[in-house]
């Protein structure tokens, strides 16, 4: 301060001195955060007995006293040279609006199931997409992250979803304007278009009180993206961050070496199979990763000229994978005006996002290869004109590629060239006007788009590529493909806003009517690679499909006492995906909730900041039922050229007739929530307890129809009822807060059980279910089985030896026929963890700050494919070709693949430390600068499991999956100006 | 605005039912797709847009889930591909729950599905090119509930196209019931189907449904447990007769890249490297019969699946130094099959390639040009010979020995191989049958109709899960209606043994 000081050596020197207390226990304050308003570099704290001096320019200024849990409180000085000052114990927390759907809220009044995560406690590191900036963070909302593909997407799944076949994606609402539900062909994730450093804040709307207001799309929850603007009269501020970052393979699936597969040849197969050996010693997975750098710059301008608030930003991130030439590079950026006019009457919000997306995308056919292909054998043989390209290739005795041999995976990745550009567009304008005669009503038009557009798919395979050949002459592949999505939305709604100081009451209602459209188009054109000399098309398609969705929807908030609240909402939705008879559908929601801190009788407990206890009921629907546009209606579908029919000498395009059914309805599902708010200590310890039944009925279910009934054997019905039971915990304290030193932690838990209750039309006991989760060879894994979890295992129990080792292909014999069949296998245990926690804490010390964030998971199972497939006669196939395996063969010594035994299926509980942070702020800085933050972090540092297989975390319990999640290393600066 | 929710579809590819049948053209293209239904899995070549939902689209082709069920299942082949699902036919172990199973069972029936479709459109349309595609469509229809009564006999469901497309539960037809109508469809179309050597290729006309009256009539005793051998005889004699049809010179040009222009076959499902694609049908027969130290370019194709050979026990069938369809390939296998998930073990058949009689491989080796011939005149002739044996009237005991005769001729080159008329009773026309007609989908059906199929009359390699055999239940002759169908439609009840 001395420093700056002298730099103002003009101005007076006039000092104030006083005191700082807690107004709530009149102790004094240490440590509290004294300014002159519009003058941060000049400042002071108090001292360990809560007083300060300060030299000030003028008494007429003002000063600003902030300490962390306490509300901020600016004080004019009013000529006075001796100030004291009570600071109020922070409950800001407590009255932070939160937004919801069309409208936001008081935290304290909400009286459904949200949960709110805003930019200071996003996740940090190298983030490319939303949904990594809240993973760990929410009770009952789990985030898988998918693999080390740069940009690639993460599943989230709210209270575990409500389906079985239909989508268990939530609805993301990014500033008003719903996402269409399907992804954007060319791009890895729908979500990373939009740049994270964008976003100020991501609501989850849990409970069907809260959905309830998106009617037919909110069954598995909502998630609401608002980003960044600006205020009215505000400063300009520039903005920086810069990030580099640093991946790493932390582990890479244990193969056998050279050595060690020589042997195993020669232990396990004839001559035939060790004629087939080479001499070299190549390490297959070290071929095609490599650690990758990213960066992402990020540059921001938030102000207000005149009557204009704006903010303007630009983002740039290029991402390298560790998988070999895959790489992704995102520009984005974003204009916000948020003006008023006619004396702030008319609140106008024009936002405008823009993207493009240049993706390369690796061929991930070389992951698997790399694991298979025979340790032996060369890279290269030869060079780029010889055959296949010159890269070692096996081949059968006429030199032509054995099609079900590995491809060499170093060829996969350089002999195909994959990219697409993707452009896409999110804007809204929203327009709120309050009349002056009637100023307890706003009335709001949103209008929104969301398009997007892969303007340049393409796929290229070299026509030498062995793994392209299809034994004729003509090789290599050319595919041309793009997309087209347009979504349009209108809203228009009126809240009106009263107290009745008479009764007591307060009230908030809106009402209002929503349209949206969604388009797409696309087509793909695929031929052989050299179109000038043969063109050997492979596909000619094109595709284009749209749907509606018109709804009406209101909302009551009623308020008795500001002590109990109501929450009532209802929205009637119409869908052009079902027939006329089953379009139109009532979604209602109902809630209580009872602020008890607020009674007289706890007054006494002074400790209790909050305690509020919530009730709530819902109805919500399910309509993304991943059965296109039309799924209701009779269509014929013409076949492509290389599908035609023979009549005579002439090839007839054939028109086939279409599944479909004409009952097809939203599933519903219907949610009770009770829920309880807890503070305490002026709200340093805070948080929630909840639990939830949910029933879905009306399941969208794909059954196999009677046969004969139907131009299909596979059928989306509403047929069958799935419950889920859960209970959520979270609490965050902050056990520290003094004049140096802040320490919050946090920390939630998850426990949520599911069961099939019904599945068909009929009662029959002996109905197994719905098989699926495809593996190897025809096999399934898994089944939907009324009484049982979803996707329980459906396996045989294996047998041991006394030495604990499994007997290969002897089983229990379940029913005890004497014979091991299909009637033997049975249901055991299911993907979903038990229990899931999230923890996270975050400490300040000065001006460092350190910070992590991890997440466990106990009792979810995982089956373990790639040990599965393991097997010694699966190392040498006959038609010429060897392959290597997982070394986890040696758990079982499986001469061949038994792909149904239990012994693969394991326990992959987990606790990964996600993210560690270290940061530090510069506290004396030029003048130009008023703040730079430098920050290390570590992402995905560790996982502690006993898990087998190389990464316990696998989205849908089935474990073919041997790309590494990388370990990444990021450097970041924060720059204000 | 709620207009907007009455949308129509915006692909030029796909059409409603109210637009599509407008144009000859338009039932010509749905026609296709009834033959198509057997050819092909789906809307694109290859794979991609498949007709029914199975493990793998190309497993779920009708012509490949019917060798399986017919072939497989029995002394002609043991498939080495390890698949859970696929190995019960090795051994005559499959459950109402294998997925196999389910997709013949679905396959027959989307047939079936299909042609009502079809048929409720076309049967009030009066002009007789779309007449003519009616009877198709009610030829294909019988056909497929041919395989239904062959496959699971009665208590299959039954629809026609007086039933329409929705939620309800088809009754279930007794096998008496379903016999008379396949029996009185065929009768009804015979004279709207285009007489033999008229119609285009690739299509069923007169003749086939002689054939299919033939086999039905032949099995009636299995299917219906009363004797119509007199009618068997009385249209294997119309084919023979007024079919016009000749054996063709040599046999093994049957089975070849450009069998369209082979003579004597009445009704073929055919396939074509560039236009009609799909790894099921002799796609698949080829492929899976290559393996081991075979060339797979020596069978015009682009590699090996290494699944299919046969048992000893048939190899033994025949005069393997004389008998031209003695098509084995020894080299690197052995006789007995000590593994039967290992392609060596085993010889393997060359009897089907994507190489045309000149020696020239198929267009591409990745999808066959070979056509399969379901209905063949040597078959008619063997058909007409047993249907004597068996008592029927009308028959013509010296014409089926010459008849038979021809078909030894051409096995041999010459009359060395050719029998007497003593030599000639049941015990030789299924031995004949089986050296003749092998990997073309009749086996079963005729072990079935010879008492030999199930039980211990007759034992192969690794039937009932022996390596050399042994007795089966008789519960097998029949396959289950798959679980998922017996829970979905409570008029229906299992398979006696499942």
């Amino acid at each position: 301060c001395l420093v700056l000081g002298l730099s103002f050596p003009g101005l007076a020197q006039t000092s104030v001195s006083g005191t700082v207390t807690d107004a709530q226990s009149g102790e004094t304050l240490p440590g509290v955060n004294i300014t002159v308003k519009n003058m941060p570099e000049r400042g002071t704290a108090t001292n360990a007995n809560g007083t300060y001096n300060l030299n000030v320019p003028s008494l007429q200024d003002t000063l600003v006293f902030s300490f962390v849990g306490f509300v901020k409180q600016e004080v004019p000085i009013n000529g006075r040279t001796t100030i004291d000052v009570s600071l109020s114990p922070d409950v800001q927390q407590l009255e932070d609006v939160v937004v919801i759907g069309y409208g936001t809220q008081q935290r304290e009044d909400q009286t459904g199931s949200i949960t709110s995560v805003s930019t200071e406690d996003f996740n940090e590191g190298a983030i490319t997409s939303a949904q990594e900036l809240f993973q760990g963070k929410a009770s009952g909302v789990s985030v898988t992250s998918g693999d080390g593909a740069p940009g690639s997407g993460a599943t989230i799944r709210i209270r575990g979803g409500s389906s079985l076949s239909a989508s268990n994606d939530p609805l993301y609402v990014i500033d008003g304007v719903p996402l269409d539900g399907g992804g954007v062909a060319g791009m890895r994730n729908p979500l990373n278009t939009i740049n994270p450093n964008d976003i100020e804040s991501i609501t989850i709307l849990k409970d069907a009180s809260a959905t309830a207001i998106y009617g037919s799309r909110a069954s598995n929850g909502v998630v609401l993206i608002e980003t960044k603007t600006a205020e009215q009269g505000q400063d300009l501020q520039v903005s920086y961050t810069g990030k580099a970052s640093y991946q790493t393979i932390p582990k890479m699936l244990d193969v056998y070496s050279a050595d060690e597969f020589k042997n195993i040849i020669g232990q396990q197969h004839g001559q035939n199979a060790v004629d087939l050996l080479g001499d070299s010693n190549t390490k297959w997975q070290d071929q095609i990763y490599n650690p990758a750098f990213s960066q992402d710059q990020n540059l921001s301008l938030a102000g207000s000229t005149g009557f204009l608030p704006y903010r303007v930003s630009l983002g740039f991130s290029g991402n390298s994978g560790i998988l070999k030439t895959s790489d992704m590079e995102r520009l984005t950026g974003s204009v916000t005006l948020n003006p008023s006019f006619f004396d702030d009457n008319l609140e106008v919000n024009l936002n405008l996002k823009g993207m493009r997306v240049d993706n390369f995308f690796a061929n991930r056919g070389a992951i698997g290869s790399a694991v298979y292909f025979d340790p032996t054998q060369p890279v290269m043989v030869g060079n780029e004109d010889d055959p296949w390209g010159g890269y070692y290739t096996w081949t059968n005795s006429q030199g032509n590629p054995i099609p079900i041999a590995p491809a060499n995976p170093v060829a996969m990745l350089e002999q195909q060239n994959d990219i697409s550009t993707i452009y896409r567009s999110i804007g809204k304008l929203k327009l709120d006007y309050t009349p002056d005669f009637f100023s307890n009503i706003t009335a709001t038009l949103n209008l929104g788009y969301d398009y997007s557009d892969t303007g340049e798919g393409q796929v290229r395979v070299q026509e030498n590529a062995a793994f392209q050949y299809d034994g004729s002459g003509i090789g290599g592949l050319w595919t041309d493909y793009n997309q087209r999505k347009e979504n349009e939305l209108l809203d228009f709604y009126v809240k009106y806003q009263n107290d009745f100081p008479s009764i007591e009451s307060s009230i908030d209602f809106t009402a209002g009517y929503s349209w949206e459209h969604h388009l797409e188009e696309s087509s793909n054109y695929s031929t052989n690679r050299l179109r000038q000399d043969t063109t050997v098309v492979y596909s000619d398609t094109d595709f284009a499909t749209e749907n509606y969705l018109l709804s009406t929807f209101g909302r009551l908030n009623y308020s008795y006492r500001d002590k109990y609240l109501l929450t009532g909402t209802i929205r009637y939705d119409g869908t052009s995906r079902f027939s006329e008879d089953n379009r139109w559908g009532l979604f209602p929601s109902l809630a209580l909730a009872w602020k008890v801190h607020e009674e007289p009788f706890l007054s006494e407990f002074e400790k209790l900041s909050q305690l509020k206890f919530r009730v709530g009921y819902g109805v919500t629907g399910q309509q993304r039922i991943n059965q296109g546009d039309y799924p209701y209606l009779g269509t014929y579908t013409q076949s492509q050229p290389n599908a035609a029919y023979l009549f005579g000498d002439e090839y007839i395009q054939t028109l086939r007739p279409e599944g479909y059914n004409q009952n097809l309805k939203w599933e519903e599902t219907t949610t009770y929530n009770i829920g309880l708010d807890y503070g305490l200590y002026d709200g340093r310890l805070s948080g929630t307890v909840e639990g939830y039944y949910r029933k879905t009925t009306d399941l969208l279910n794909l059954v196999t129809p009677p046969a004969g009934t139907n131009l299909t054997n596979s059928i989306l019905s509403n047929i069958g009822s799935l419950e889920v039971k859960g209970l959520e915990f979270n609490i965050t304290g902050i056990p520290l807060s003094t004049k140096d030193s802040y320490w919050e932690v946090s920390f939630n838990a998850t426990h949520s059980v599911n069961e099939i209750t019904k599945l068909t039309t009929g009662s029959n006991p002996d109905y197994l279910g719905v098989r699926h989760g495809g593996i190897s060879l025809g096999n399934t894994i898994q089944v939907h089985s009324v009484g049982h979890p979803r996707s329980s295992f459906f396996v045989y129990e294996q047998v041991y030896n006394e030495n604990g080792e499994p007997i290969e292909g002897v089983y229990v014999d379940q029913n005890n026929d004497g014979v091991i069949n299909s009637s033997d296998l049975y249901r055991h245990k299911n993907p979903d963890p038990d229990v899931s926690f999230g923890f996270s804490s975050r400490y300040e010390y000065k001006n460092w700050d350190a910070s992590f964030s991890a997440r466990a998971e106990i009792g979810n199972y995982v089956f373990n494919n790639v040990a599965a497939g393991a097997s010694y006669i699966g190392l040498y196939n006959s038609t010429g070709y060897l392959s290597n395996t997982s070394t986890q063969l040696e758990n079982t010594e499986f001469w061949s693949s038994r792909f149904l035994s239990d012994h693969f299926v394991e326990n992959a509980s987990f606790l990964r430390m996600d993210n560690i942070t270290v940061g530090y702020t510069f506290s004396q800085l030029p003048d130009i600068v008023k703040s730079l933050r430098l920050a290390a972090t570590v992402q995905n540092a560790f996982v502690i499991t006993n898990y087998d297989g190389l990464d316990p975390e696998i989205f849908g319990g089935i474990d073919s999956n041997i790309y590494p999640r990388p370990r990444t290393f990021v450097l970041s600066a924060s720059l204000n100006f | 605005c709620t207009g907007d929710l009455s949308t129509t579809p915006l692909d030029n590819d796909v059409q409603t039912s109210v637009s599509v049948y407008e144009t000859q053209g338009d039932y010509e293209q749905v026609l296709a797709k009834l033959y198509a239904g057997l050819a092909l899995t789906g809307q694109s070549g290859g794979s991609g847009a498949p007709d029914i939902q199975s493990d793998d689209e190309g497993f779920s082709n009708y012509m490949r889930q019917l060798f399986a069920a017919q072939v497989v299942s029995t002394d002609e082949v043991v498939v080495a591909w390890d698949n859970p699902n696929f190995q019960p036919y090795n051994f005559q172990s499959w459950s109402a729950s294998n997925s196999f199973v389910f997709m013949m069972y679905s396959r027959v029936y989307y047939e079936i599905a299909l042609a009502n479709e079809f048929i409720r459109n076309a049967k009030g349309n009066n002009d007789p090119t779309i007449q003519t595609y009616n009877a198709e469509a009610r030829f294909l229809r019988a056909l497929s509930y041919w395989h239904a009564l062959d496959l699971y006999g009665g208590g299959v469901p039954f629809v026609t196209e007086n039933d329409g497309v929705g939620a309800y539960n088809p009754p279930s037809i007794s096998s008496d019931s379903l016999f008379n109508y396949i029996e009185n469809e065929l009768l009804a179309i015979e004279d709207q189907l285009s007489a033999p050597g008229q119609g285009e290729y690739g299509r069923a006309n007169r003749a086939a449904a002689w054939t299919l009256l033939t086999k039905l009539y032949l099995n009636a005793e299995v299917y219906i447990g009363e004797p119509h051998y007199t009618e068997a005889i009385t249209y294997a004699k119309r084919v023979i007769d007024q079919g016009g049809y000749q054996l063709e010179d040599n046999y093994q040009d049957l089975f070849l890249a450009d069998n369209h222009t082979a003579n004597g076959i009445i009704f073929a499902v055919p396939s074509d490297g560039e236009n009609m694609q799909s790894y099921g049908n002799t796609n698949y027969i080829i492929h899976a019969s290559v393996g081991g130290n075979m060339s797979a370019s020596n069978f015009g194709i682009d590699g090996p699946w290494a699944g299919n050979r046969v048992t000893p026990e048939f190899v033994n069938k025949f005069d393997l130094d004389n008998d031209s369809r003695a098509m084995f390939f020894t080299d690197g296998q052995t006789l007995d099959i000590e593994d039967p998930i290992n392609f060596q073990h085993g010889y393997a058949v060359t009897k089907w390639q994507n190489i045309t009689s000149n020696g020239e491989p198929g267009s591409r080796p990745a999808f066959v040009d070979t056509d399969f011939p379901m209905f063949r005149l040597a078959d008619v002739y063997l058909m007409y010979a047993e249907a004597i044996e068996r008592g029927g009237q009308g028959g013509d005991n010296s014409e089926a020995l010459s008849l038979v005769n021809d078909i030894r001729e051409r096995a041999y080159g010459d009359a060395s191989g050719n029998i007497t008329s003593s030599e000639l009773d049941l015990e030789f026309l299924i031995n004949e049958r089986a050296r003749e007609l092998y990997w073309e989908n009749h086996r079963r059906t005729d072990l079935i109709r010879f008492g030999m199929f199930t039980g211990s009359d007759y034992i192969w390699s690794w039937k009932g899960e022996q390596k050399d055999g042994t007795a089966t239940d008789a519960i097998y002759n029949l396959y289950p209606i798959p679980s998922s169908d017996i829970n979905a439609n409570p008029n229906l009840t299992q398979n006696p043994g499942y």
